[in-house]
């Protein structure tokens, strides 16, 4: 059998808290636990969730940012290893990344052609000077800016376009996953559109992976393949998109959904009524229990004492719930 | 029936002078919001939606002016003198603004924030005062609101922080309340409570213009939208029928580029090709034209004025037809 191109078992991340003049810090955050994740060849995965639920720091964490305390990355099946420079370059340029800020992620003294000519110098052996300068203009091109835009510096540029950069930079060098944190979520609507038009239509020409990271679940319905829902740190459900949509399993997942404001009045009564009361509330690493009990309109004994696996809920249906089957027909 | 605005913007504009020259922000807006009514205010970054009704509170940056007329209930606001204009704040109108860390001063406990205003104008006692503060943590569905006077806002969540802003806003009870972004910032769950909490004030009378670019929040609360393109609104409408048709070329594709939860996917989003145009860029005619599809050799030309037709305006050469179904 093929590895999958990424591929994440019982991810851990722990984040030192506090500490001061005294020393270090003893408290710890733990922003992800026991994640699994499997990214195949070409295909788009979206992971949602809200604030302070570790999707950030998944993506930190799959590309050596952030140091895991437990579990294995796996690129291609090879154990991501920073002593094995040969892999670990090959994965360089595999695994690419834009993130959310697009000014913060461009060098203010450097034209956008600049910026993604440095991409392709540091990931590949370049050659001919000639060939490189014809790669970094069909990369400009290809995001939708012309050849006349690589002599621009970013405060020259709009955010959308800034962000067009940032995605020409990632993708000059053709890499095979795409991660996209909140990558869209600082544009204007109409600008968003043309972002996450562009992103499926390099997704589909090159046949790129995408891990797409966002808080934005209808965005997410309309780029990804297969959802994964993150609270707190941990996987509560994850599905294809069509399962996750029309069937959710998940009491967080369900209430995640009905709290998203659709742009359609004859829709909108339902928004206030399916408001969850609680706010979240982190319990300390190592207490039992699921992690959304306290919020939870079904939540029994059972659910603050025993946390819930994963199981399957369907094809390609997993959920982390006890009740999932009473709570879906509520 | 009193048929009087409580607000009513006639041709207001606003201007900065800044190092490359002025800067029109806004140009010729009117806007009437009747008393109890809610209004949405939609736009893009730098549409102008904010800076019009912060040119009515007198709270535009030092380089900024405002011309042409705002009335409160019949009463000029443009041009008041600074004391003036703070005597109707808090009171008359309250603003809420984005970000709740920065409208909450960090070293003062809430109580002492949330009865400022109430105390300062000697408008209650200290005493009445808190019980008015308890009240309005209640109204806003804070729990426990007595204990929670004596805390500081770092010991609150963005959510409750955020209600406890509106709290502070509503707490004199202003007849307008010019919510600016109120839940950008926040998580869909607590933009939700937040929406709630909105919702409730509503309820009771209050009038609320709400200046957001999130369609889906509009949806929810408004009765009537303003929609504003490069500092001039292109088209208002009830809020129904906005969603329904939309008469507006931008408004049609704003509509048709958000993705949506539920209903047919399409392949792609519909886009609007190319970028607002930025401040400083002056455009001959309608200033929407560069990126409309059905822009013709007048709508480059000539600017459209904004039509009165009743329940709906439109500032279009060639507005699409009603009955149109996106």
């Amino acid at each position: 059998m093929i590895a999958p191109l990424l591929e994440v078992r019982g991810l851990g991340v722990q984040y030192g808290l506090g500490g001061g003049w005294l020393g270090p810090g003893t408290r710890r955050l733990q922003a992800l636990q026991d994640v699994d994740l499997v990214v195949p060849e070409g295909r788009s995965v979206g992971i949602v969730g809200e604030s302070g639920c570790g999707k950030s720091t998944l993506a930190r964490a799959i590309l050596g940012l952030a140091k895991p305390s437990a579990g294995d990355i796996r690129w291609r099946g090879w154990t991501v290893d920073s002593a094995d420079r040969a892999r670990m370059r090959d994965m360089r340029r595999g695994l690419q990344v834009v993130f959310q800020d697009p000014f913060g992620s461009l060098d203010p003294r450097m034209t956008a052609g600049d910026s993604v000519r440095e991409a392709l110098d540091a990931l590949e052996d370049t050659g001919v000077e000639a060939e490189c300068r014809r790669r970094v203009e069909a990369a400009l091109v290809e995001v939708g800016l012309d050849a006349g835009f690589a002599s621009r510096y970013p405060h020259e540029l709009s955010g959308g376009q800034c962000q067009r950069v940032a995605i020409a930079r990632a993708t000059v060098v053709r890499p095979r996953l795409l991660i996209c944190d909140e990558a869209v979520s600082a544009l204007d609507v109409s600008v968003q559109a043309q972002i996450v038009n562009l992103l499926h239509d390099l997704s589909r020409r090159h046949g790129m992976a995408l891990l797409f990271i966002s808080h934005n679940l209808a965005v997410v319905r309309h780029l990804c393949e297969d959802v994964v829902v993150l609270y707190l740190g941990r996987v509560v459900e994850r599905a294809t998109r069509d399962a996750l949509f029309t069937s959710p399993r998940h009491p967080y997942t369900r209430a995640l959904l009905a709290a998203v404001p659709e742009p359609d009045p004859r829709l909108a009564s339902r928004v206030v009524a399916a408001t969850v009361t609680e706010e979240v509330t982190r319990t300390p690493p190592g207490a039992g229990g699921c992690a959304f009990a306290p919020r939870c309109a079904h939540a029994i004994d059972r659910c603050h004492g025993e946390r819930p696996p994963l199981e399957v809920a369907g094809a390609e249906h997993l959920v982390a719930c006890h009740r999932w089957r009473e709570s879906a027909s509520a | 029936m009193n048929t009087q605005p409580l607000l009513d913007i006639r041709d207001l504009g606003v201007e900065f002078d800044t190092a490359d020259g002025t800067v029109q922000a806004v140009t010729g807006v009117s806007l009437k919001v009747m008393a109890g009514e809610c209004v949405a205010i939609v736009g893009e970054s730098g549409s102008g939606k904010s800076q019009l009704f912060l040119a009515c509170l007198g709270l535009l940056a030092a380089n900024g002016r405002a011309v042409g007329s705002a009335r409160l209930v019949g009463e000029e606001l443009v041009g008041r003198t600074e004391r003036e204009l703070c005597a109707l704040r808090g009171t008359r109108v309250a603003m809420v603004f984005q970000d709740p860390m920065s409208t909450l001063t960090p070293h003062l406990r809430i109580g002492r924030q949330l009865t400022e205003l109430l105390t300062d104008r000697g408008l209650l006692g200290a005493a009445e005062a808190r019980q008015r503060a308890v009240a309005a943590l209640h109204s806003v569905g804070i729990p426990d609101p007595e204990s929670r006077l004596d805390q500081y806002p770092h010991e609150l969540s963005g959510g409750q922080r955020q209600r406890v802003a509106i709290a502070m806003a509503l707490i004199a009870g202003p007849e307008l309340l010019i919510a600016d972004e109120p839940t950008t910032a926040l998580d869909v769950t607590v933009q939700a409570q937040v929406l709630g909490v909105l919702h409730a004030a509503r309820e009771k009378g209050l009038a609320i213009v709400m200046i957001t670019h999130d369609l889906g929040v509009v949806a929810g609360i408004a009765d009537r939208v303003a929609v504003m393109y490069a500092g001039r609104i292109v088209e208002t409408a009830d809020a129904a029928e906005l969603f329904e048709a939309p008469a507006h070329p931008y408004t049609a594709a704003l509509l048709a580029s958000v993705p949506r939860l539920s209903g047919s996917q399409p392949e792609r989003l519909v886009n609007i090709e190319g970028q607002p145009p930025r401040p400083y860029e002056k455009v001959p005619g309608c200033p929407f034209a560069p990126r409309c599809p059905s822009a013709r050799d007048l709508c480059r030309a000539t600017e459209p004025a904004l039509h009165d037709g009743g329940n709906r305006s439109v500032a279009c050469h060639a507005p699409l037809p009603q009955g149109w179904v996106r």
